[in-house]
């Protein structure tokens, strides 16, 4: 157990955004919703997922619809009251923690507004480990969990929770109930005991974006080594490609952003061309035609000179980033894993293989 | 007829005549003063001794000011100012100025975030409170408040709200009263906008000095029938109305123009500048004879905008920086520096303390002051001093650059003399001879634009033709605006897809940039 306050929120907020691998949306405008409420409400306590009893109801927290909307709307403020009250009602019982379902992006820090308001606890976990584009791509489908019954609601005040007969139907009314709201709701979903949670969780996660976040802003602060090097050594990532962006396709298809960067290698990568291709967040990543790394792995585009991540959305020519694979979380890599968010999955026609293997060859 | 360029800096008021054919007719550098406005009229005053052309010759003159990036990092000279979010009951949970530092918060004497905004669809998210804007204006009118920043969730897409509200606020504080709105400033995303609008909104006095200490000291100096511009920060001109009105935009116009000044100067459309101040040194590339633009949100006196702004990296290193010898034997150049004092403290001119100026005389890289004042300093200390100099500067160029291949270097600015000749990782170096006043060249030779925006759908109208109707329109927009039809290039292209809009809607953004007639 410990405290999360403003300095905390900052440092998981730029991890976050590298745990993005590329979507999950900018955690910026999230991390003014968690630094306005810790203002106005005070810190908040982070538990390990073994502190939380085994019969008690966590409640993921998130936000449903485009980032840009939320970057215009953010948050209310009396949204996750709101929340709370539905889901408890709904229950029967009260909710003891909050907890974020989505590791990567905006969505790490919307957990932590509703536990300041709310004065209630944050579990270091998550059902991720990254950004994903679809709502049962949780460690909890593989557990058998449910994504509803789920609660949305609005700024406005509405509210509604639904339970669904798969999580396919749960993502197609969401979205429905999303655009009419005004395209950015607060939800709470995969709703659990605290048993449960201790067996699929991603553990510390919260605590891993931090301890990235604060890599990141201290990089340069290094002596031993190159602020390169030292980037890879504290993410545990693999160093894929460097170059610079030589165009952009873009296109919208069901509300999901299709893409395919081009970049020309710089430095050892001179004369060498890459792509990555992303669904929101990045799937693939290729070097010279061969595949490095695919889906469910990392692949997070990071400026050359601050390591900052660059966001799918931020991608623009002439832009030097660094290609960085980092290993998902290895459940993802089991059969039930990979059925849900492996490369097939996305209609990529190739096996999974683990990240460290594709760069041994 | 004439091109005037001015830069006020820090520290220095530049000046610079350019002719007809684009070539520098005459140079002066003066201190920059307090008012502005003296500084700005002994450099129209010496430019014009030293040059002898007629005043009346003179048909465009540009200036370019730090003045308002400087009023926001010193917290200087910014004005008292109301501010009023329309929106509510949406982004409540983030009050304006959230994540500010306090002594800048400051300068909002009263908040209040009111009823009203609309969806992305352009629908109402709640009905503009108008009760609630009238009270909010009738409390700042009680408080004696001259400015106000009005912003509106989604006025991107529609300002209705915003434009009620001015109009509201007109009425009741009265006409001189300043509002600053955000659909005019800034782009998506609130809190960048409504930041933007904010200190736009306390700019005002700031803006106020500048423009008319400018017209002023024109006026007075005889020049009477030129066409007054300022820089903005993509390297184009805006008018002294404009100016007025949106001094923000001013922002970090002194990197972009030292670029394109500097770029100018060495006719290299590729290449990496080094701006050496005296205090510090900022490094820009050139790409294809613009500034690269940085990818990262810009953040002004700690305060993140939505702007973008040149890809630049400052040190602490100038030609005031000051030398040490430590007991190791090692010795450091900067980050400090005597600055403006340097006339003064500088070994040469008669002081105390061993700047880098000194290092560069006692090796002989220049000759100024008086030399044998620094005759003392010991071969190796200047030495050293010089290599820490030359490393300072290629850590940066290192970082600056887009491969590990040399690049070629441009030097400018009134500190470049303390810089070596040769420096690791630079293929050619180039001091142009008027690189010490490269920014007020930047602004003298600054483009006119024109910026077109629409909203496509590419299953109606596809990309590439989309694009190149917006293009030509931008191209139209530039000419109208002033510019010579064959300077016009294309600057900036952007299409952003909307989600929620029907088919594959994109907004398509094209700016267009041409020389002035």
């Amino acid at each position: 157990m410990r405290k999360i306050g403003i300095a905390e929120i900052e440092d998981i907020a730029l991890g976050a955004a590298l745990l993005g691998a590329g979507g999950g949306g900018d955690p910026y405008v999230g991390k003014l919703v968690a630094i306005g409420a810790v203002k106005e409400c005070g810190p908040v306590t982070l538990l390990e997922p073994e502190e939380v009893p085994d019969d008690a109801l966590v409640v993921p927290i998130a936000m449903m619809g485009a980032p840009t909307v939320l970057s215009e709307k953010a948050i209310g403020g009396k949204e996750y009251q709101t929340l709370y009250d539905t889901v408890s009602t709904f229950y029967g019982k009260p909710i003891y923690a909050f907890m974020p379902i989505e590791a990567g992006g905006v969505n790490s820090m919307l957990p932590i507004a509703a536990a300041a308001r709310l004065g209630l606890p944050l579990v270091d976990c998550d059902g991720m480990g990254r950004a994903f584009p679809e709502l049962q791509m949780v460690t909890f489908t593989i557990g058998g969990g449910s994504a509803t019954p789920m609660a949305l609601v609005d700024e406005k005040g509405n509210s509604c929770i639904f339970r669904t007969i798969t999580n396919k139907w749960t993502e197609e009314l969401a979205r429905a109930v999303t655009m009419a709201c005004g395209g950015s709701v607060s939800v709470s979903l995969f709703s659990m005991e605290g048993a449960f949670l201790k067996q699929y969780a991603v553990k510390g996660i919260v605590t891993r974006s931090q301890t990235l976040g604060s890599a990141i802003r201290r990089v340069k602060e290094v002596s031993d080594c190159t602020p390169e090097e030292e980037f890879l050594r504290i993410t545990e990532g693999f160093r894929l490609f460097k170059g610079k962006i030589s165009d952009v396709l873009r296109e919208v298809r069901a509300g999901f952003n299709f893409g395919k960067v081009l970049l020309d290698g710089i430095g050892d990568y001179k004369g060498k061309s890459a792509y990555v291709e992303f669904q929101n967040e990045n799937l693939t990543a290729a070097v010279e035609g061969t595949l490095l790394a695919t889906t469910p792995d990392l692949i997070c585009l990071v400026d050359t000179e601050t390591f900052l991540p660059v966001p799918t959305d931020a991608l623009k020519y002439g832009k030097r980033v660094m290609v960085v694979g980092l290993p998902c979380f290895p459940l993802w890599r089991t059969k039930e894993g990979l059925e849900l968010v492996g490369p097939r999955y996305f209609g990529i026609d190739t096996d999974y293989i683990p990240l460290e293997e594709r760069c041994k060859q | 007829m004439y091109k005037l360029g001015i830069d006020v800096g820090g520290t220095n008021t530049d000046a610079v005549l350019i002719d007809e054919q684009l070539h520098v007719a005459a140079r002066v550098k003066q201190h920059t003063t307090e008012d502005v406005y003296s500084g700005i009229l002994a450099a129209v005053r010496a430019v014009l001794k030293e040059s002898g052309v007629d005043p009346s010759q003179i048909r465009q003159a540009m200036l370019g000011t730090t003045q308002c990036t400087n009023a926001i990092v010193q917290r200087k000279g910014l004005a008292s100012i109301g501010i009023l979010r329309i929106g509510a009951p949406a982004a409540l949970g983030i009050p304006p100025m959230v994540d500010w530092a306090e002594d800048l918060k400051a300068i909002a004497v009263d908040t209040a975030m009111i009823g009203g905004g609309f969806e992305y669809d352009g629908k109402e998210l709640a009905p503009f409170d108008r009760e609630g804007a009238k009270n909010f204006f009738l409390r700042l009118k009680e408080k004696g408040i001259q400015s106000v920043a009005i912003s509106c969730v989604f006025s991107t897409v529609r300002n209705d709200h915003e434009l009620e509200a001015a109009k509201l606020c007109h009425e009741v504080m009265g006409d001189q009263v300043h509002v600053s709105i955000s659909s005019e400033i800034g782009s998506m995303g609130l809190i960048e906008r409504e930041n933007a609008t904010i200190l736009n909104a306390a700019l005002y006095h700031v803006a106020e000095s500048f423009t008319e200490g400018f017209a002023h000291s024109l006026q007075d100096e005889g020049i009477t029938d030129a066409d007054i511009y300022l820089s903005q920060n993509d390297g184009t001109l805006m008018t002294m109305e404009y100016a007025r009105r949106y001094p923000i935009l001013t922002i970090a116009c002194g990197p972009t123009n030292s670029i394109r000044g500097a770029c100018y100067l060495s006719s290299l459309k590729d290449a990496l500048v080094v701006d050496v101040g005296g205090t510090t040194t900022d490094l820009g590339v050139i790409q294809n004879g613009f500034p690269r633009e940085s990818g990262v949100a810009v953040t002004i006196g700690g305060v993140r905008t939505n702007f973008r702004m040149p890809d630049v990296i400052s040190i602490g290193l100038g030609g005031g920086s000051i030398v040490r010898e430590h007991s190791d034997g090692s010795v450091t150049v900067g980050p400090d520096s005597v600055g403006y004092q340097i006339t003064e403290k500088a070994l040469i001119f008669g002081g105390d303390v061993c700047t880098a100026t000194d290092i560069a005389v006692r090796l002989g890289l220049t000759d100024l002051g008086d030399k044998t004042k620094v005759a003392h300093l010991s071969e190796e200390f200047s030495r050293k001093a010089m290599e820490a100099i030359a490393e300072l500067v290629e850590d940066s160029l290192d970082a600056m650059k887009v491969s590990s291949e040399d690049v070629d270097l441009i030097l400018v600015g009134g500190g470049s003399i303390i810089l070596p000749e040769k420096l690791t990782g630079a293929r050619t170096v180039t001091k142009p001879e008027a690189g010490g006043v490269a920014n007020a060249i930047g602004s003298a030779i600054s483009k006119v634009s024109g910026n077109y925006e629409k909203l496509v759908d590419y299953l109606v109208l596809p990309r590439e033709q989309a694009l190149e109707e917006a293009k030509a329109e931008a191209v139209e927009l530039a000419v109208e605006a002033g510019a010579i039809r064959e300077t016009v290039e294309i600057i900036d292209v952007e299409d952003v897809p909307l989600q929620y809009y029907p088919g594959n809607t994109n907004r398509v953004k094209v700016k267009a940039a041409g020389d002035l007639k």
